[in-house]
């Protein structure tokens, strides 16, 4: 296939050739090409198959509206569905496959549901899939699914980059069409910092594609003579291939860059920028869409918007067809006929809806007055039309123009409703814009040249005095107003076959008419029922002609039905974009703890807790799985001494005189009394009595305090002390700082611990019992001088501390500690001996303070203090969280030690039946304990307390398991803490 | 949305917490005789206004302020910034 339909330069270089790919065939196109274009330079008319019932179609804009020619691009990973070939720059090698058809596209199997379509008119899959109940998910939702969609995913990881970022500017202007350069133009000779965003590749807008003249010269050669001097400047930022596509709140606008799309490889770039912009003010001159009139079979390939075949004509020398008719109700659709006459195309007929006298000559065609085009035919490109006069008129593409809307997407971003203008038979913005955006152009109504640029030029000036700039004045180029006459004409009511009003959803005028009969008669019920004006093109050239014929259908006005509401995103932005950088393991960052490396040279296996990577164990040879690594982790422990990292815990620093008052309003427990030198637990309630965290906190000095947190509520801890000092005692003496990362912090935990630490520990720090007692804290030095602080505190009942030095010294900080307890076969331990020894013990943690338990049913109710202010003791005494047999933290054991337990069992007593009336309370934490050789678990009994010694059943409905487990203490290892205390 | 902090200037929105309603501020006197009643009230009860609305705002990847906002529901409009601690000392918080 060669050039058939090229006949001109344009704006494309034909000095070069691209070669492309469609489908199986090799073409050749231009730079400067669109791949519409390049398919219609070489005669492809047929590029897709419809949504439903799979009709032929062709190109029918230029511009991101289209809603007929998406193509698949690329090919392997790279495969993207969807994109409109209206859009997509022409590049050497491009590779592009029609979509949505089973078969070749000139033969698709699926076009049998065309002959169905009076069957599947609007809402047919509420109506018919309704029954049988048993149909749906063996039959219809396979079927349904297979049929559906358009394009494919490759289903391969995407391999492009995708990044973020974030600009400023005074003044930003959207499209850069004749207005939008205008208003560029003056905000960036009045020195302003100017952002000018436009989503074509060749800024310019309309007059890239018309032949009208300014000050002069021609349109197109103009605004690339604007381009080039704002390109030069400092304060002014070009950025073509852009789209706006979000007006957010005060002065935020999303735009999507393409910034590799339109080269073959994207060479390491990121392929797509997501910019947040940042404006002061904001010119919108987004320019105006051609809507097409409805009329029997006006989806044939080759039927276009009259635009956008002069555009084609025009800006890339390539004709859609060489005996073209116009079909219009404006005079702006004779331009279509008058600029391809004068290109030497032949213009077979004009066929002008109102009847009124030729708005231009139009060499050797023929002027049809009063008239409208009835049907057209042709299956896969049209071949002739036919007049509601009768008259049939061969031709091989019809050029329809219904009028222009102008795009007011991004004014009622913020809830703003447009207004209707009778003169223009179209919305345009109305009162309510975003905060600091001005409309200029056609955008705003401004539908002629001359209008447009006075407008720009007005728009930018207005904004920048409000600014308070001296604004520069720059002369606006002179040119014409175009007739602009239009009448409202939305379809042709003599057609008897289908008409579409939505090509891209298959909607037609007569789902519309149904979709009224059948009360469906509010606009946002009219879309959601028939699926007008969805799915990639958001209905850009269909929502008005379809509100004008539910309008005409209800005996209303246009403005009386309204339209629905404009959402961001104003074309369609990719996921990638949207995730940018932060995808798989970049997902969020990691935080490592102080002792990483070591441990990762130990051996260990990690697991993610919360951000923090921790080591869960430390595997060593000969060791067949986790238990084994876990079980000698907690025995040697015991047995001697072990070594934890727990900088994880949250740790924050209090200070002030009425530090220690403030601690007692954030604790439900007392601390005003804590000694100095001493470590107190502590639990904190939610406002509403519910238990919401728990940790230590050691009185360094009179007036300054260290505390813990758990690891997963550090954050928001840190935030509610804030909240606390600030907004509930905001005239206490006390401030907090997060020392999470200053510190590492080892537990040393086990009976040689107070060894181990000794060696560590300078001599002239005490550590004996009667010296350094449990629950005592202290600033001490360690290997000849740095800075540390000890604690003695125990989270596995064992003789313990917890010894911290500055972050930085962590790794060797390990190193020491591991060295040092090399004599007493000290070992390092993960989260999973942690946890079984803290079930050993009896202590809390997540699966206990989950948000739904309070003191009470942790068995700590007596904490609660009612002698003083703090947070959350008033609601704690409600007295349904009082209750007798609430449930209590107890611990479980299997009456047959050899049978495992699971964490989530229910408890049943021993004669009734499991069920939820029965229900006796779950089981939180389970885990096997090495120290005693059987499973064991804590959980929650109603009345456990009283019920010691008891026999009931734990069942799993979920696994299909039962154990019996006896009701016992929660502490089953030293019940009278002399372990941690010798 | 840009929130402009009485000490560091028109910041992001993205470097905030929400919390809710700025009548968090005024929690109730744990003495008072229907303590309960007005502490259920405290927690649960919010107005929902269209239209201006003060609420609170951590200033998290900042400085660490929380401010009430008076911003419209209806438009986002944001009329007015203040420091957390001197609204609550300005409501009376008297610790």
């Amino acid at each position: 296939m060669s050039q058939t339909h090229r006949i001109g330069d344009g704006q494309v270089d034909r000095s070069r050739e691209i070669s492309f790919r469609f489908n199986d065939r090799w073409m050749k196109g231009h730079p400067g090409d669109t791949l519409a274009s390049a398919l219609l330079a070489n005669g492809k008319k047929l590029v897709g198959r419809s949504f439903k019932y799979h009709r032929p179609r062709g190109v029918f804009t230029c511009g991101s509206e289209e809603p007929n020619a998406l193509v698949q691009l690329r090919t392997g990973a790279h495969q993207e569905p969807n994109t409109r070939a209206t859009t997509v720059e022409l590049f050497e090698g491009l590779s592009a496959t029609s979509q949505n058809h089973r078969g070749s596209l000139e033969w698709d199997l699926m076009a049998v549901t065309d002959l169905m379509s009076p069957f599947l008119s609007a809402g047919f899959y509420y109506k018919t899939f309704m029954w049988p109940r048993a149909f749906w998910e063996k039959l219809y939702e396979p079927v349904i699914r297979s049929s559906a969609g358009l394009g494919r995913l490759s289903m391969q990881e995407d391999p492009d980059h995708y990044d973020k970022g974030f600009l400023h500017c005074d003044l930003l202007v959207i499209g850069a069409g004749p207005s939008g350069l205008m208003a560029a133009l003056v905000a960036a000779r009045s020195g302003a910092r100017v952002i000018l965003a436009d989503e074509d590749f060749a800024p310019g807008g309309r007059l890239n594609a018309e032949t009208l003249e300014l000050g002069g010269m021609a349109g197109a050669d103009w605004a690339a003579r604007v381009v080039a001097e704002l390109a030069d400047m400092p304060n002014v930022r070009v950025m073509p291939r852009t789209t706006v596509y979000g007006a957010y709140d005060h002065g935020v606008y999303g735009a999507l860059e393409r910034c590799t799309d339109h080269l073959a490889e994207s060479g390491g770039k990121p392929r797509q920028i997501l910019w947040r912009i940042y404006s002061k003010r904001a010119v919108l001159a987004a320019g105006a869409t051609e809507r097409p009139i409805a009329f029997g079979n006006n989806d044939r390939p080759g039927v276009m918007m009259a635009g956008a075949v002069r555009a084609y004509v025009n800006r890339f020398g390539v004709t859609p067809g060489h005996h073209v008719a116009v079909f219009t109700n404006n005079d702006d659709g004779w331009r279509t006929a008058k600029d391809l006459a004068g290109k030497g195309v032949e213009v077979v007929a004009v066929i002008d809806s109102r009847d009124k006298p030729a708005v231009c000559e139009v060499p050797g065609a023929r002027h049809v007055r009063g008239a409208a085009v009835m049907d057209t035919v042709g299956r896969k490109g049209v071949k002739a039309i036919t007049l509601t006069d009768g008259q049939v008129i061969p031709v091989d593409c019809l050029a329809v123009s219904g009028g222009w809307n102008p795009n007011v997407h991004l004014t009622c971003h913020q809830r703003g409703r447009p207004e209707w203008r009778d003169d223009l038979q179209a919305f345009v913005p109305g009162g309510a814009l975003p905060p600091g955006m001005a409309v200029a152009g056609a955008a705003n109504g401004q539908m002629t040249l001359a209008a447009a640029l006075a407008e720009g030029q007005a728009q930018a000036k207005a904004q920048l005095e409000a600014l308070g700039h001296t604004v520069a004045n720059v002369d606006v180029p002179e040119a014409e107003d175009e007739p602009r006459e239009a009448a409202a004409f939305w379809h042709v009511k003599e057609s008897k076959k289908r008409a579409w009003v939505d090509q891209q959803n298959d909607v037609t005028v007569k789902d519309v008419k149904l979709a009224n009969r059948e009360g469906f008669r509010s606009v946002e019920l009219l879309k959601r029922y028939t699926t007008l004006g969805m799915a990639t093109d958001q209905g850009k050239t269909s929502n008005i002609a379809g509100l004008a014929i539910l309008a005409e259908e209800a005996g209303k006005t246009i403005p009386e039905v309204g339209t629905t509401i404009f959402r961001p995103p104003y074309t369609p932005v990719p996921m990638g974009a949207l995730a940018g950088r932060a995808r798989g393991k970049d997902f969020r960052p990691y935080r490592l703890t102080p002792s990483h490396n070591w441990a990762e040279e130990n051996g260990a296996t990690f697991v993610e807790v919360g951000n923090w990577l921790r080591a869960q164990w430390f595997a060593r040879d000969g060791e067949k799985g986790w238990r084994d690594s876990v079980d000698r982790e907690v025995e040697m422990t015991r047995n001697s001494v072990g070594i934890c990292d727990v900088t994880t815990l949250g740790k924050i620093d209090i200070q002030g005189k009425d530090a220690a008052e403030f601690l007692n309003k954030v604790y439900c427990n007392g601390f005003a009394t804590l000694a100095v030198g001493k470590v107190r637990y502590g639990l904190m309630l939610r406002e509403d009595g519910i238990a919401y965290d728990d940790g230590t906190t050691a009185r360094m000095g009179e007036n300054h305090f260290v505390m813990t947190t758990t690891t997963a509520n550090a954050v928001v801890v840190f935030r509610r002390l804030e909240f606390a000092r600030q907004c509930l005692w905001p005239n206490l003496d006390v401030h907090l700082i997060s020392t999470t990362d200053g510190w590492a912090q080892f537990a040393v935990a086990g009976p040689n611990s107070r060894k181990l630490l000794q060696k560590v520990v300078d001599k002239e720090h005490d550590l004996s019992n009667e010296a350094f007692p449990f629950m005592a804290c202290g600033e001490v030095t360690v290997c000849g001088g740095m800075p540390a602080r000890l604690f003695r505190i125990s989270f596995s009942g064992e003789l313990a501390y917890e010894i911290a030095v500055p972050a930085r010294y962590g790794n060797s900080m390990m190193d020491v500690l591991m060295e040092a307890g090399r004599e007493f076969d000290a070992v390092p331990y993960g989260t999973e001996a942690l946890g079984v020894m803290r079930i050993e013990k009896g202590h809390a943690a997540g699966n206990e303070l989950n948000g739904q338990t309070t003191a009470h049913n942790l068995g700590m109710g007596r904490m609660v203090s009612q002698k003083k202010e703090c947070i959350g003791n008033v609601l704690s005494q409600r007295p349904e969280m009082l209750r007798e047999d609430a449930v209590k933290l107890m611990g479980l054991k299997p009456v047959n030690p050899a049978e495992p337990l699971i964490a989530g069992m229910h408890f049943i007593n021993r004669n009734a039946s499991a069920n939820m009336d029965n229900d006796q309370g779950w089981m939180t934490s389970v885990a096997y304990s090495p120290s005693l050789g059987h499973s064991i678990g804590l959980g929650f009994i109603k009345s456990g307390d009283t019920r010691k010694g008891e026999i009931l059943r734990a069942v799993s409905p979920v696994h299909g398991r039962e154990v019996l487990v006896e009701v016992v203490s929660a502490h089953f290892i030293d019940p009278e803490g002399e372990r941690l205390r010798a | 949305m840009i929130i402009n902090h009485p000490l560091l200037g028109p910041r992001d929105a993205a470097e905030f917490v929400y919390l809710g309603d700025a009548s968090l501020i005024d929690r109730p006197d744990w003495e008072a005789e229907d303590a309960a009643a007005q502490f259920h009230a405290y927690g649960y009860l919010r107005d929902n206004p269209a239209g201006a609305h003060q609420e609170l705002w951590y200033h998290e990847q900042g400085d660490r302020s929380w401010l009430v906002v008076t911003r419209d529901t209806t438009t986002h409009e944001i009329t007015q910034v203040e420091l957390a601690r001197d609204v609550a000392r300005a409501r009376g918080r008297d610790r």
